[in-house]
């Protein structure tokens, strides 16, 4: 391995590069967790985000609308759980697999049209000085704006549930549902929000495979990243910065894991591919050993069906 | 009375003309590994389904089954319900379709890219997709500045390693300082981790990036990257026009209809087929200009000779990593240890993982 300094710049940058997905869908699913709801459809709406993301590009030309777009259709079919789960009181998990099948297929039948076109080049910032700073080039410029928005939303999202009244909102009503109720908070209406946010960045994070990451539309190109980010909220404990430390780690140990091969390490194969997943657990766990703090973090009626008396 | 007579007879016609219909309506299922929307190995197995389906024979197809339970349980549905001959396309549906063949004597079934035939009503295919590999080299050995060729690998079977092997052989001849570096994703089919294999690849020095996996993510890392690429499966030349050289095409149409029609018609025998650039069932997309006139030719040359058998993509010497002979000189690899190999070629570089 050539280990100037400059290599370990550009390799840096493409591990960030390859945790944006995880970090956009884990940051929306944990608001929904928080607020008390467990919605498991996570990869189902990513997959119609990237669907619709990458058809409107097709269509319109335009990649704003692209990616707004994408997070309206994802917004818009985490609208069905919502209704499903906070209206009709069907159960979460069951209803959140049901949404993760019923995305994958629809965005199958939606995408037949759009197999084979190729995409367009989705414009970089600062691409000039990636390219005349040594090291720190690679690492803070030359990405698209989605990138530099997944590595503030976890910060953000830490302000808001921390430092916010909203934000308190948003934890009592996913720690004591009846008693929020009984403060006079609207708790099916605060669920509600929850839910179409985390729809709306899951339905980026798909927007980011299929407009930048790997710019094409191909079925079920999500292979399993929706999984990963509901494991890494529960792992991260509900954290919003332990989830980035822990979508950092797991893109930085798949990406070196492949170069790890390319150099021709002696090391079994397998053990390479098992590793981000054995280190991601790992680390979360260690870091998050503090369990009162695990306690602060976890949301009490996390997936439990709440209906107000009337 | 008259009224539920009416009521009878119409349920019995209906009845009637229903099995008959069902009887004789010849049907053929496809099983699919990816999606029919990956632009590679599926994609073309299912233009091949739809050149059956033209030559007006019913076809049904179950896409992205996986191995295993699930792989047996979509095959002996589809035997179930009534098809009459069943296509399974991937090595990993061997065991599965060999299982579920015992179990339906009346339907035929074909099994790509693998060996096991355990009863007369399994046939086996493949295409000799090595024999593209070895232009690939050719092409490759060639072209390459940093003497280090990339390559992305889906799983360590002996179609894979066979590829490697003819690819590192190929090349070696025309540059013999080549290296072939070689990562494995563990899939056929995942363009995230394709792309990020092809970067690895890029950036510890590969300047040309092949692949044995299904996407067409690696060849658009190459195309960002700015350096040469090879498509597989099937033209993948739209998503990287700068940088594909040439893809090896898979073209199972003419089997697939040639097939169908047999087992219509009961002329249908077990068989193990083995087709090529001859029979066309391996064909390359048009070479890529930008390569120069003079390799394109020759190119094409090595293209007709491999389709003549005049030259064979594993003729001897043949040595493994370790030095020891596998191949001795003139002569050339019968099909038996092409289809079970499972040692690299010196030259490659790591291990083959277990």
């Amino acid at each position: 391995m050539s280990l100037d300094i400059s290599f370990i710049g550009v390799l840096i940058g493409s591990i960030m590069a390859s945790s944006v997905p995880l970090i956009l869908a884990a940051s929306g699913e944990l608001i929904t967790e928080r607020s008390g709801v467990l919605n498991l459809g996570v990869e189902g709406m990513m997959i119609i985000g990237a669907i619709s993301g990458f058809a409107l590009m097709v269509i319109t030309d335009n990649l704003f609308i692209a990616i707004i777009g994408s997070m309206l259709s994802g917004v818009i079919i985490s609208l069905i759980f919502g209704f499903l789960t906070q209206s009709l009181l069907t159960n979460h998990v069951a209803t959140g697999l049901a949404l993760t099948i019923f995305g994958i297929g629809l965005s199958a039948m939606l995408g037949k049209n759009f197999v084979g076109i190729p995409g367009k080049d989705f414009p970089i910032l600062f691409s000039s000085l990636r390219e005349s700073i040594p090291f720190f080039g690679p690492i803070l410029f030359g990405h698209s704006i989605v990138l530099y928005f997944a590595f503030a939303l976890p910060f953000l999202t830490n302000y808001f549930l921390k430092k916010t009244k909203l934000g308190l909102v948003v934890r009592a009503v996913g720690d004591s549902p009846v008693s929020a109720s009984n403060q006079g908070i609207n708790v099916i209406l605060v669920r509600y929000c929850c839910i179409l946010y985390g729809g709306g960045m899951c339905g980026l994070a798909g927007a980011y495979l299929s407009l930048i990451y790997t710019p094409q539309w191909i079925e079920n190109m999500t292979a399993g990243r929706g999984w990963i980010a509901l494991a890494l909220v529960v792992f991260a404990t509900w954290s919003p910065i332990k989830v980035l430390i822990g979508a950092i780690i797991f893109g930085g140990i798949s990406i070196l894991q492949l170069h790890m091969q390319a150099i021709g390490f002696r090391i079994p194969v397998q053990f390479l591919i098992a590793l981000p997943y054995l280190m991601t657990i790992i680390v979360l766990v260690v870091i998050s050993r503090d369990s009162r703090k695990i306690k602060l973090n976890t949301p009490t009626s996390l997936g439990r069906i709440f209906y107000k008396e009337k | 009375m008259y009224k539920n007579f009416l009521r009878y007879l119409i349920s019995a016609i209906f009845l009637i003309t229903f099995s008959i219909s069902a009887k004789a309506d010849f049907k053929v299922g496809f099983v699919y590994i990816g999606p029919t929307g990956d632009h590679g190995w599926t994609y073309q197995h299912d233009e091949g389904r739809k050149a059956v389906e033209a030559a007006g024979i019913k076809t049904t197809y179950v896409e992205s089954v996986k191995y295993g339970a699930d792989a047996e349980r979509v095959i002996r549905q589809l035997a179930q319900s009534g098809h009459d001959l069943i296509f399974t396309t991937s090595f990993g549906y061997m065991d599965a379709t060999n299982k579920v063949a015992k179990d339906f004597p009346n339907v035929k079934f074909e099994h790509a890219t693998g060996y096991k035939r355990e009863h007369s009503n399994v046939s086996t295919y493949s295409a000799r997709f090595y024999q593209g590999r070895t232009i690939l080299g050719h092409i490759a050995g060639k072209l390459t500045k940093t003497n280090t060729i990339g390559y992305i690998a889906s799983f360590p079977i002996p179609e894979v390693i066979r590829g490697i092997n003819a690819m590192t052989l190929a090349a070696q001849k025309v540059n013999p300082n080549i290296k072939t570096k070689i990562v494995w994703v563990f899939s056929w089919y995942d363009p995230g981790k394709e792309a990020e294999a092809a970067q690895a690849l890029i950036d510890q020095g590969a300047d040309i990036i092949m692949q044995h996996t299904d996407s067409t993510a690696p060849v658009q890392t190459a195309e960002k990257a700015g350096i040469w690429s090879f498509g597989q499966a099937s033209d993948m030349q739209r998503f990287a026009p700068k940088s594909i050289l040439t893809s090896i095409i898979d073209d199972w149409a003419p089997y697939y209809v040639e097939r169908a029609i047999a087992a219509r018609d009961g002329t249908w025998s077990q068989q193990d087929t083995w087709h090529g650039l001859k029979e066309g069932m391996v064909a390359m997309s048009p070479y890529n200009k930008g390569m120069g006139a003079d390799l394109v030719k020759e190119a094409e040359q090595l293209q007709k000779d491999l389709a003549s058998g005049k030259i064979h993509s594993f003729t001897g010497p043949i040595y493994d990593q370790k030095g020891n002979i596998l191949v001795a000189e003139g002569k050339v690899a019968d099909d038996g240890m092409l289809l079970g190999m499972n040692v690299y070629v010196k030259g490659v570089e790591g291990d083959i993982p277990k």
